[in-house]
């Protein structure tokens, strides 16, 4: 039979290379199929939750209540985020969320500043920008809207 | 085996080999013994790990409910309170000889051939054991166990590309939430279990295979100056003695030292000031902390990190570079890089517990 073949095709090494691929591809496959379904229900609740993540505003009903130079936390979708109330009457509204390692960061009065217990970062409560500490970034900043009784954070 | 119940058994289950060795099996008995007991306790505390674990799952509900069901535990049941604080202290106690028995053997320089898979398999029961800790601590979703999370989960976040990815999968989502309470669960009360055992009983078979090892000052001596008592029943009989002690020792602060149970975890109050992990992991959360000061930024992250990483990959090695006795400089190079290594987890997390504010004592 080997007679009627190319001289290659009964190379034993080729033939070896092969069934390893051949088994590769069939084991690579059965791995995706199996795979797959087990992953989307492994991040499930990921891929939900930034579909919540896209909310573009969060309407504070009763935040112009908050005393000067005192902050008020809130949810922005799932992230936990504050609302400073300034001493000159100015609102931001900011992220809680350390850029460190995301521990909840808090305002402190005192010393008007944004303080994370967890590492001792800092951060400025006019802006959001990392003073001192490991934070490698600004926390995020909303803009913020008083209007009638109410005020409207939006994604900056 | 002389009746023939049990040459019938023998026939089947071999069990003159087991008796067999057991009989003949003698442990080397010198001035450095004292370390040989650590091993065996660690044991014992995953033992009474694993009993009171089971009771545990008898009432806690992972999930939304999970704060209420430890609440339930600790307040309601009886002697709930009891159980929790046995398993949660016999948890430290198990990490902390876990520990000793670690730096004992890598300093009788017991690593060397052939044991290698001794260490390898015993620092891998350490790092599970870690993790196990790790995810334990989250379980009762009061506010430190959620901050400290927070923060040991942001870590593999700051790995570029696949880092978040990484943290989001663990968490279930973007923030710590019941999602994450279960994934912990699942993790911590079956597939840790699923990979502990089957190594411990490597590392188990590993010590009948290679017998305990001798140090140093006992492979001078001559073969027949060296002293050893049979396994059993005389070092069985220490061994036990030496459980009891552990015993008494896990009742005695079990009962007068019960663990708390701090306020439930709520993600909009800022992480309470006295934020810190468990004592194993506050030599890292200290170096972080520190790293961060001096080098503000993502650099003093990725500094932090990579130490400890550097770090560990060398201790694991340490079998191929202290290879055998008269490793000449090699060896002492271990010693030392041992005690540097000491040293460093004593200062940093001496250090961390200093800083904490007084609310933590």
């Amino acid at each position: 039979m080997s007679e009627n073949l190319p001289p290659e095709a009964d190379d034993p090494g080729r033939r070896d290379f092969l069934k390893f691929a051949a088994a590769g591809v069939l084991g690579a496959a059965y791995a995706g199929l199996v795979g797959y379904p087990v992953y989307r229900y492994l991040a499930s609740p990921v891929e939900k939750a930034a579909a919540e993540g896209e909310v573009k505003e969060v309407v504070l009903d009763d935040a112009l209540k908050t005393p000067k130079n005192a902050a008020l936390m809130f949810k922005f979708g799932q992230k936990p985020s504050m609302l400073i109330h300034h001493e000159d009457d100015t609102w931001t509204a900011l992220s809680a969320v350390c850029t460190h390692l995301g521990c909840t960061v808090g305002y402190e009065p005192d010393k008007k500043i944004i303080f994370c217990p967890c590492h001792g970062g800092t951060y400025d409560p006019n802006s959001g920008a990392n003073l001192g500490g490991p934070p490698p970034k600004p926390l995020v900043e909303y803009k913020v809207q008083v209007s009638e009784g109410k005020i409207v954070v939006r994604r900056g | 085996m002389d009746s023939r119940v049990g040459n019938w058994l023998d026939e089947r289950l071999g069990l003159s080999a087991i008796i067999e060795l057991a009989t003949h099996k003698r442990v080397p008995e010198h001035k450095h013994s004292f370390w040989y007991y650590w091993g065996g306790i660690t044991l014992f505390f995953f033992t009474v790990m694993c009993f009171t674990g089971v009771l545990l799952l008898l009432y806690y509900r992972p999930g939304n409910e999970a704060y209420e069901s430890v609440r339930q535990i600790t307040y309601d049941i009886q002697f709930g309170w009891l159980i929790r604080s046995t398993h949660s202290w016999s948890a430290n106690l198990m990490i902390g000889s876990a520990f000793v028995h670690m730096f004992s053997t890598y300093f009788l320089k017991s690593y060397r051939r052939p044991r290698e898979f001794l260490w390898f398999s015993g620092l891998a029961l350490l790092l599970l054991g870690m993790v196990f800790g790790f995810s334990g601590y989250l379980l009762p979703m009061d506010d430190l166990a959620y901050f400290a999370t927070k923060v040991g989960l942001g870590i593999p976040a700051v790995v570029p590309v696949v880092g978040p990815w990484i943290s989001d999968l663990v968490r279930g989502g973007p923030e710590i939430s019941a999602f994450t309470v279960s994934r912990f669960f699942a993790l911590h009360v079956v597939v840790l279990p699923a990979l502990f055992i089957p190594v411990l009983m490597l590392h188990l078979a590993l010590v009948q295979k290679h017998g305990m090892s001798s140090p140093e000052s006992e492979l001078e001596k001559p073969e027949h100056k060296r002293k050893t008592i049979p396994f059993f029943p005389n070092f069985a009989m220490k061994d036990l003695a030496v459980w009891l002690i552990a015993l008494n020792v896990l009742a005695f602060l079990a009962a007068m030292f019960p663990w708390s149970l701090g306020p439930a975890a709520d993600s909009l109050k800022p992480a309470p000031m006295d934020i810190h992990p468990e004592w194993y992991f506050m030599s890292s959360f200290e170096v972080l902390k520190l790293f961060g000061k001096w080098f503000p930024g993502e650099f003093g992250e990725f500094a932090g990190l990579g130490l400890f990483n550097v770090g560990l990959v060398l201790w694991v090695l340490v079998p191929f570079f202290d290879p055998e006795r008269r490793a000449g400089a090699w060896a002492r190079r271990a010693t030392w890089f041992g005690l540097v290594v000491v040293a460093v987890l004593l200062v940093t997390t001496i250090w961390g517990y200093a800083v904490l504010p007084a609310a933590a004592h």
